[in-house]
């Protein structure tokens, strides 16, 4: 089996990928701080390359493509889905989103989701 | 899953609610049945962390593959006795858990995966690799576990 993906295999693979219709929820821990929301989704076997972030009417839409396990050999017990994974949020109009910014490490999604001035909590002084 | 059944003839109202419940025992035999078969019986089960893994094995090796995303090279220990391969690691939760909020869904705490395989493995040539959340660990067979041609003499 060829270990060595090409920059074009893996396009090929991934526009085919995006017609797929089944997909699994990956897991999702949700902090909320003051200054933005962050998400950590587990994607596993995702790298930069299979990550898809979009925002389709108000919704954020994260995709993760799996990269293609390469194992000599026939499954003898399988338990792991091989599907991509993909979740979609609604976000609150108070985030601001050309300011999203998301990386990706060990088959982390971390996506932060600026809140946008307005919502931040601000004290009020007595004059 | 719903399958509809299409029946060439009228059925009575008896006979069409026997047919739901065997249904509905076809759908709860699967479940018991499935991966999460033992999830199912046990709702305790859903509170611990069990990593899926795949096992795949060729002519001269098994390999082990879990998924095991946001770990920690030095929080995963692997250690092989004879014929099983045992997977276990820990991961804390993140200190920062937001002023405003937090949702887990994650698990989080310490996690043990058992494999015993059918044939010798060599526990000198045992290589494990993560990469991107996926733990691989291939192990070689014994070269007399290997499978090994019997050639025929005609006589």
């Amino acid at each position: 089996m060829n270990e060595n993906v090409t920059t074009s295999d893996r396009q090929q693979e991934l526009a085919a990928r995006r017609t797929n219709q089944f997909y699994i929820t990956p897991l999702v821990d949700v902090q909320s701080t003051p200054e933005s929301i962050v998400l950590h989704a587990e994607m596993a076997g995702v790298d930069k390359t299979g990550v898809d972030i979009t925002i389709e009417d108000g919704n954020l839409v994260l995709v993760g493509h799996r990269l293609p396990l390469n194992v000599p050999g026939d499954p003898v017990y399988v338990e792991r889905r091989a599907l991509d994974y993909r979740r979609v949020y609604e976000l609150d109009p108070s985030i601001e989103t050309d300011k999203i910014t998301a990386r990706v490490e060990d088959g982390i999604l971390t996506v932060t989701l600026p809140k946008a001035e307005r919502v931040k909590p601000r004290k009020i002084t007595l004059e | 899953m719903e399958t509809n059944r299409y029946l060439p003839y009228a059925q009575s109202e008896l006979s069409a609610a026997f047919d739901r419940f065997a249904t509905l025992r076809e759908e709860m035999d699967r479940l018991f049945g499935s991966r999460f078969g033992s999830m199912a019986r046990t709702p305790a089960s859903f509170q611990t962390w069990s990593p899926p893994l795949d096992v795949y094995e060729d002519k001269d090796s098994f390999t082990v593959v879990i998924d095991l995303p946001g770990l920690k090279k030095e929080n995963i220990e692997i250690s092989l006795r004879e014929q099983n391969l045992t997977v276990s690691g820990k991961r804390t939760a993140e200190e920062n858990t937001g002023e405003q909020g937090f949702r887990a869904e994650r698990f989080y705490g310490s996690f043990q995966r058992t494999v015993n395989f059918p044939a010798q493995v060599d526990p000198n040539g045992v290589k494990a690799s993560y990469q991107d959340g996926i733990l691989k660990v291939v192990l070689p067979k014994a070269e007399a576990a290997k499978p090994k041609q019997i050639a025929v003499s005609a006589n």
